[in-house]
């Protein structure tokens, strides 16, 4: 289903990346927060929501990663590049992303920055919406966010852009190792 | 049709910029569709949502009081009315009570339904529209003319320049850079607005969810940042359960903009946490506005199951060329006109429900399942009955009502030479209703009719009998087509009766809404169709066949002329089109063309009730097929030639265009003959053909198959 997910979910102008341990993962998330110009200075850095990746001693690890905040505000969240948090499933036949985004910090970071990176764990991946259905429930999730591709219009002349309000990239990084979700 | 309706046709007809850029996006829409819907079955899945939505449109009262408990239950508050001015002085009690000044709104037809812009900005309170589209016609002071697509009539430059204007410094049409100046623009107006209005996509009963689908990312801000959302949504919205939402969710981003799923999908239940810590003051407004009043009438109960895609626009022949201003300030298209019926009043819809020509080929892609085309015409019929026929058309289907008038006419026409132009009566005759038009020459009233011709045609005796229903086209004026039939039905072994006392099959009085008449034309051919003890009644008209077929009885559900139903049932079950007919004929072996023969190219003309209604087009190609012909499809070979029985004298501007695309199609083939099953489409096509000068030849199927049958 992996391989469905990837094609689906390019084939919307998502990047899609798999690493099979939290190590390889973080490795590059962080390569690439650099490589792309992460700085500690406004609409340089990036806001990591509250997230089980971030469990045990990730966060602190990395406290000093300079312009990687995790305490979400709206301000940080509008002046920041990149946002970052975890979803809980992907789905396969859509390329699809979904959490639970009733805290409020889960949707700022993914929808006002420019770049939003998601994690995955792998085991999240599931094969379509009625099988998601199944899974996540209003009755507990006051909020249920789905995400296909970064933001996107055809407003004018019908001509494909990406970026309107929300991320103009999504970066989808999946972890073998991060287990959950289902 | 009002001056000022003609007007607007006639410009959005000239507006180059407009009938391009929509008929380009119509034809990359069909193309791109039907990939997004690759592997899916599509009639299974419409057939699921047409189900629930039906079922919830009988159900309004008890979803939305189910809907209303279980939001509240979760901390919404519910407002639920039936009325408009209710909904606006609701919101601008919350925004007065709240201290708002300023509003963003992501994208909601039920506003603009309601005209809630204007209303709020006279209170003083600023309303900005996130949605690009909406914003871009925000900016111009102009209203939406695609329901999915509000600014499809801009140009690139002509937003530029809008943009240019609202940020001061002048910009290029570079469209990438005009969605960032969107995007920088309306950022602060997000993070300082004090309320978020949206719509809604689906609202579920059970949980007491909305569904808010949107590509932007607008509706994402718009229902987290500002401290208070309002939800505006029309009952229409509702379905019983949470699960009901997954087929609404795999039709409508396909249908809508060929997308597998919008970028974003929000299932917002109950209040969340804002930015700042506190919880969001949630309301959702469940609109009536007719709409149950809509449910409880058993002809437009279906119109409920529409799930707003716009796919009826995409792919409508007229709508691609006149744009959705011509139909009104909300609600466009062939759904447009029935919403705006309903939602604003009858009335309004009698200059546009003209525009539908009937092709039908909205039906064939709504989600929903609609017959729109029907719809439409249950409105004509319902005008009709309000308002009256004009008194010309009045005229002349007194004329049409009386078999013996109406023929002694047609038959005083052919010797009058030039039928045409002389004659007041004659030239305004339902099919023939003709004043020349541009771009088409008219054929003939034959010499003789086929109902006399008929009688000199020497057949064997068969036991086997078919009844042969010319329609007026054939009869009058290509009596050879009957002839052509007569010929291959006797070779199959069955024997063609004519019943003299048929008569018009009523689809011109019945699409001008005059059911009367058409009642009246279709009880003079149950009579005399019925009276013949034969197997078949066979027709080599479309337009004929759906009226024998299902016409007769729908206008008689519609009248509750109910006696008459039985018998109209007995002849639909005895209805078969011609082609039909003779390719089972030639399955089962009574029947053989010629073997053997290299005939050449040809290209095939998809009729529109042949197709849609009767779900044939297969059968004519493989008879052509083996007859021995080439078969080379012309592009779009199921798109409306533009005849429409007398739409084409009715709205000859809007009839010439889709002409000309049909003979452009045509023409790109390289074939020189064109083959149709419609007696209709003949008259356009070979008009239009012989106009150009083209030396194609237009041949109906009966008449190509006549020359090769085996001796
Ligand atoms: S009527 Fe059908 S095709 Fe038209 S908008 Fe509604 S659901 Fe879509
Ligand atoms: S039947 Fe044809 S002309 Fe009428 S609304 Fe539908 S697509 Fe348009």
């Amino acid at each position: 289903m992996y391989e469905q997910f990837k094609a689906r979910a390019e084939g919307v102008s998502a990047e899609v990346h798999r690493f099979d341990t939290r190590a390889a993962t973080l490795e590059f998330i962080i390569t690439f927060l650099k490589g792309e110009g992460l700085h500690d200075v406004p609409q340089s850095h990036a806001l990591w929501a509250d997230c089980p990746f971030l469990g045990g001693s990730v966060r602190q690890s990395l406290s000093e990663v300079a312009g990687l905040k995790f305490d979400v505000s709206q301000k940080l969240a509008a002046q920041a590049k990149f946002g970052i948090s975890q979803m809980q499933w992907a789905l396969a036949d859509t390329g699809t992303l979904v959490q639970d985004s009733s805290a409020i910090d889960q949707r700022l970071v993914s929808s006002l920055p420019a770049i939003h990176i998601a994690l995955v764990p792998t085991s999240g991946i599931l094969a379509d919406m009625p099988t998601l259905l199944t899974r996540i429930h209003p009755g507990a999730s006051a909020y249920i966010a789905m995400i296909t591709g970064p933001s996107r219009t055809a407003d004018i002349e019908r001509v494909l852009t990406i970026g309107v309000h929300g991320p103009e990239r999504l970066i989808i990084v999946f972890c073998d190792e991060l287990g959950g979700g289902n | 049709m009002s001056n000022e309706f003609k007007e607007s046709i006639h410009r959005a007809v000239n507006n180059a910029n407009l009938t391009g850029a929509l008929g380009k996006f119509s034809e990359a829409y069909k193309v791109n569709r039907a990939k997004a819907y690759e592997g899916i079955d599509f009639e299974e899945l419409r057939g699921r949502i047409a189900e629930l939505k039906s079922y919830a449109a009988s159900h309004l009262d008890q979803l939305s009081e189910q809907f209303a408990r279980n939001a509240e239950a979760r901390g919404a508050k519910v407002f639920r009315t039936s009325d408009p001015a209710r909904v606006r002085e609701y919101i601008l009690k919350v925004a007065r009570d709240n201290g708002v000044r300023s509003i963003v709104k992501s994208k909601s037809m039920a506003t603009e339904e309601i005209h809630l812009n204007p209303y709020l900005e006279k209170a003083g309170i600023s309303v900005g529209e996130t949605d690009l589209g909406e914003w871009i016609i925000q900016l111009a002071g102009q209203t939406p003319s695609h329901m999915v697509m509000p600014a499809i009539h801009m140009t690139k430059e002509e937003v530029s320049d809008l943009f240019s204007k609202e940020i001061d410094e002048r910009l290029t049409s570079d469209i990438p850079r005009l969605v960032k100046v969107a995007r920088e623009r309306l950022r602060p107006m997000f993070l300082q607005a004090d309320m978020g209005i949206s719509g809604g996509n689906i609202a579920v009963a059970e949980t007491g969810s909305i569904v808010l689908m949107t590509n932007e990312g607008n509706a994402r801000l718009v229902t987290s940042l500002p401290k208070i959302h309002v939800a505006l949504v029309g009952i229409e919205k509702l379905v019983a359960s949470y699960a009901d939402i997954a087929p609404i969710l795999k039709a409508l981003p396909r249908s809508a903009t060929a997308q597998l799923l919008t970028s974003y999908v929000s299932i917002i239940t109950g209040p969340t946490p804002n930015p700042d810590g506190s919880l969001k003051d949630l309301h959702i407004i469940l609109m009536d506005n007719r709409r149950s009043e809509m449910a409880a009438d058993p002809k437009f109960k279906q119109a409920l199951q529409c799930i707003r895609c716009a796919s009826c626009l995409n792919v409508c022949p007229i709508f691609r060329l006149v744009g959705g201003h011509v139909f009104g300030k909300v609600y466009t298209g062939g759904i447009g006109t029935i919403l705006t019926a309903w939602f604003d009043e009858l009335k309004k819809s009698e200059d546009i429900q003209g525009l539908c020509i009937q092709c039908g080929a909205c039906k064939y892609v709504c989600p929903g399942k609609i017959d729109i085309p029907e719809l439409i015409m249950e409105i004509r019929r319902r005008l009709v009955k309000d308002q009256g026929l004009p008194l010309m058309q009045k005229a002349i289907y007194s004329v049409v009502n009386n078999r013996h008038l109406f023929h002694g006419m047609l038959r005083a026409a052919s010797l009058a030479g030039k039928p045409f132009t002389s004659g007041r009566f004659v030239r305004h005759l339902p099919l023939f209703l003709a004043d020349l038009t541009d771009g088409r020459s008219l054929p003939a009233i034959a010499g003789e009719p086929f109902r006399d011709r008929f009688k000199n045609i020497k057949q064997p005796k068969f036991k086997e009998k078919a009844a042969f229903y010319a329609g007026c086209l054939i009869d009058f004026a290509y009596p050879e087509m009957g002839e052509s039939l007569v010929k291959v039905l006797n070779k199959a072994g069955i024997e063609v009766v004519f019943p003299q006392d048929q008569t018009c099959c009523g689809a011109p009085a019945r699409y001008s809404g005059a059911y009367e008449v058409a009642a009246g034309n279709a009880i003079d051919n149950i009579k005399a169709l019925l009276d013949e003890d034969v197997q078949y009644v066979v027709s080599a008209c479309p337009t004929c066949t759906v009226a024998l077929d299902h016409e007769f009885i729908s206008t008689f559900e519609s009248l509750g002329q109910s006696e008459w139903i039985p018998k109209a049932r007995e002849l639909a079950a005895k209805t078969v089109d011609f082609s039909t007919l003779v390719k089972s004929l030639v399955d089962q072996r009574r029947l053989s063309l010629k073997d053997g023969q290299k005939l050449g190219k040809i290209t095939y003309h998809d009729s529109c009730h042949l197709k849609r209604t009767l779900k044939v087009s297969e059968q004519p190609r493989e008879l052509l097929n083996r007859a021995g012909y080439e078969l080379t499809e012309m592009f779009e070979c199921d798109m409306c030639c533009g005849m429409g029985g007398s739409y084409s004298i009715k709205l000859p501007e809007i009839s010439g265009p889709i002409l000309k695309r049909k003979l452009h199609n045509i023409r790109e083939t390289g074939a020189p003959l064109v083959a149709m099953d419609c007696p209709g489409c003949v008259m356009q096509i070979r008009g239009g053909l012989d106009q150009d000068g083209s030396a194609i030849r237009v041949q109906h199927t009966v008449e190509l198959l006549a020359e090769r049958l085996e001796d």
